[in-house]
């Protein structure tokens, strides 16, 4: 009967006009993006964020550079929101204390609400991806993609590799989520636990930043997020992938156990 | 005080039920026997601890000391027994504002795993004609008012069948009407079998609708039991004003009461506040015989039969006692209350 709340917990989360707005917003991205690469003169090579000087010659380049545009700040802010308000959000609300009486069990409720959040990690780089696809489509020609090793793939496969990166991102924010998720249980007040999430994603990445913290880059969540250049070689090259999916794993299990063993001792008392 | 019975007919039953915030203790050392099938009334001052002990009992908060017993079911082990047949309201009702009176009801059944995903759509519909919501049921709760929340609230609590009932005071907020509907919806679904536990601080509302009732203050549990026994049943006085004290008394006596000549004219403890007693007049306070506890409201039990008002006056005026008052008066709820907790206006810490 779990799904039967996960399929609840879904609807809550779509019907939100706050997640609409972050997924417009998202979407936005893109767009400006494409559309300012389009009414500007060509783009020097090397300059401005990574493939944005491919993207008059293929519009499936939009996709591409609007997700590593949104990598270090705009993916983490939405994430940020939909992991911090998980719990956070129905305590300030009070309705944390229906949902436990009635009785959802805490062990559950505490699954369906980082599903929710997992399945808005896939959504937010797949809404990057597609309408940066779209617009790119529509603003630029579009057709077979010559990938950083040299190869050229048609444009279908290029569809696919695009997808792949969202998935990549999806992934790599997976570990970010958990950590909102515990935060939200140490709190009533939604926004602090927003706030608190996304701040660590900054600071991951400022950390990550500093070559005097070598020895802590391996394990900071945020390491492998933008290493997804991988994907864009023929054959592929899984290495990152599954390095990111081992440390996304690690943080997922260690702030799961910590959210788990917080949640389970709670005194609801919003 | 009713002999309580054996564990299984108690609804609720805790035993040194304790909650502590820091230094304070919330609730204190609580003992509560609540019979199967009552209406339960809650009573107690702000911040006496109501809503602590229905957090405890729910499973919300854990207790810092103590046990408890809901439906039969050691707490907090059997949880998720005992939780699908309790319905809640604690602290108010609490929705997402952004969805429908309906929805929030759907959210709510989707949480529990007994609620079917196949009856739900007919239970929400039950439980909001129950409650008279029917019409705002496609409404956002945003839009709805204090009153239209604490129905849905009520609601909430009346998804599937229940055996316990928890209303942590249900009519808050409610207008005249919507307190007799919840009135009558609490009898309504103790005619059905189920146990109500109600906190409030409305002493009449809870004198209108409760078989039993118990009293909190400051944490502690000051008195429980049925109503009669609350009320004081055998706390009847007769209040008598005449010139003859001696002679009245002498009377009075013979019948069996107990007599206290009262200059002040004092009640009885846990009395009502007497008036001034008219120029030189004495008052007499005459009580029925801490031995004779049983007699019906209404009647004094002397050392024979219980003697009635009327008789009383009957024998003073034979005996020539100048009749100038005579009044019949029996404590209420809200008498014991304020002698339990305290007439102050400050909160207890
Ligand atoms: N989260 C909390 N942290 C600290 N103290 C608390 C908390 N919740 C309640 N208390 C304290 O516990 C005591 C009992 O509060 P409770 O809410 O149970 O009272 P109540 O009887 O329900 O009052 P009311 O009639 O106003 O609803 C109060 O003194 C209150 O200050
Ligand atoms: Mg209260």
């Amino acid at each position: 009967m779990t799904g039967g709340l996960l399929a609840s917990e879904l609807g809550l989360l779509f019907r939100r006009r706050r997640t609409w707005a972050m997924l417009c917003a998202l979407a936005a991205i893109p767009i400006l993006i494409a559309v300012a690469v389009r009414v500007s003169s060509a783009v020097p090579a090397g300059r401005g964020p990574a493939f944005l000087d491919r993207i008059t010659q293929n519009g499936l380049f939009v996709g591409v550079t609007a997700m590593v545009v949104s990598v270090p700040l705009f993916l983490p802010l939405t994430v940020g929101v939909v992991a911090g308000d998980t719990i956070a959000g129905e305590a300030g609300q009070g309705t944390l204390r229906y949902l436990l009486v009635a009785p959802a069990g805490r062990i559950r409720l505490l699954l369906v609400k980082y599903g929710g959040a997992a399945v808005f990690v896939v959504v937010a780089p797949l809404v990057v991806a597609l309408a940066g696809a779209g617009i790119g489509a529509a603003l630029f020609p579009v057709g077979p993609v010559t990938l950083l090793s040299g190869d050229r793939i048609g444009t279908g496969e290029a569809l696919a590799r695009l997808l792949l990166i969202a998935a990549y991102l999806a992934l790599s924010l997976l570990g970010l989520s958990a950590i909102g998720l515990f935060i939200s249980t140490l709190t009533d007040v939604p926004v602090g636990a927003m706030a608190a999430t996304v701040v660590l994603s900054v600071v991951s990445q400022v950390l990550d930043a500093l070559p005097q913290l070598d020895w802590l880059h391996p394990w900071l969540f945020s390491h492998y997020w933008l290493d997804f250049g991988d994907l864009l070689r023929q054959p592929v090259s899984w290495e990152s992938f599954a390095a990111n999916a081992v440390l996304q794993g690690g943080y997922v299990a260690v702030f799961g156990a910590l959210a788990y063993g917080r949640f389970i001792t709670k005194d609801v008392l919003s | 005080m009713s002999a309580p019975g054996p564990a299984a007919e108690l609804s609720i039953e805790t035993k040194g039920l304790t909650k502590r915030f820091g230094q304070q203790l919330a609730v204190d050392d609580v003992d509560l026997a609540v019979p199967k099938g009552a209406v339960f009334g809650f009573l107690g001052p702000n911040g006496s601890g109501k809503t602590t002990t229905i957090r405890l009992l729910l499973g919300l908060a854990a207790a810092t000391g103590g046990s408890m017993r809901v439906l039969g079911e050691e707490m907090p082990g059997k949880l998720h027994d005992v939780l699908p047949r309790v319905g809640a309201l604690v602290e108010g009702p609490a929705f997402y504002p952004f969805l429908s009176g309906a929805a929030n009801l759907r959210r709510m059944d989707a949480a529990d795993p007994y609620g079917s995903a196949s009856t739900r759509h007919a239970r929400v519909q039950s439980a909001l004609e129950r409650v008279g919501l029917t019409h705002a049921a496609d409404k956002k709760v945003r839009a709805y008012s204090l009153g239209m929340k604490q129905r849905l609230g009520i609601a909430n609590a009346l998804l599937g069948p229940r055996e316990l009932l928890v209303l942590d005071e249900p009519t808050n907020g409610l207008d005249p009407q919507g307190t007799r509907e919840v009135r009558s919806l609490v009898r309504s679904l103790a005619a059905d079998g189920a146990t109500v536990f109600v906190s409030s601080h409305l002493l009449a509302e809870v004198e209108q609708i409760c078989t039993h009732a118990a009293i909190m203050s400051a944490g502690r549990l000051v008195a429980q039991g049925t109503l009669a026994e609350l009320r004081g049943a055998g706390q009847a006085w007769i209040r008598v004003l005449t010139p003859d004290p001696g002679a009245a008394a002498h009377v009075l006596t013979g019948l069996g009461l107990a007599v206290i000549l009262s200059p002040d004219g004092g009640a009885p403890p846990g009395g009502v506040r007497p008036g001034t007693p008219a120029g030189r007049d004495a008052v007499l306070v005459a009580t029925r015989r801490a031995d004779r506890q049983t007699a019906a409201p209404g009647e004094f039990a002397g050392a024979g039969e219980p003697v009635a008002p009327e008789a009383m006056v009957a024998a003073l005026v034979a005996a020539g006692v100048r009749v100038r008052g005579f009044a019949t008066e029996q404590a209420s709820l809200e008498d014991r209350f304020v002698a339990l907790t305290g007439e102050g206006f400050d909160v207890v810490q």
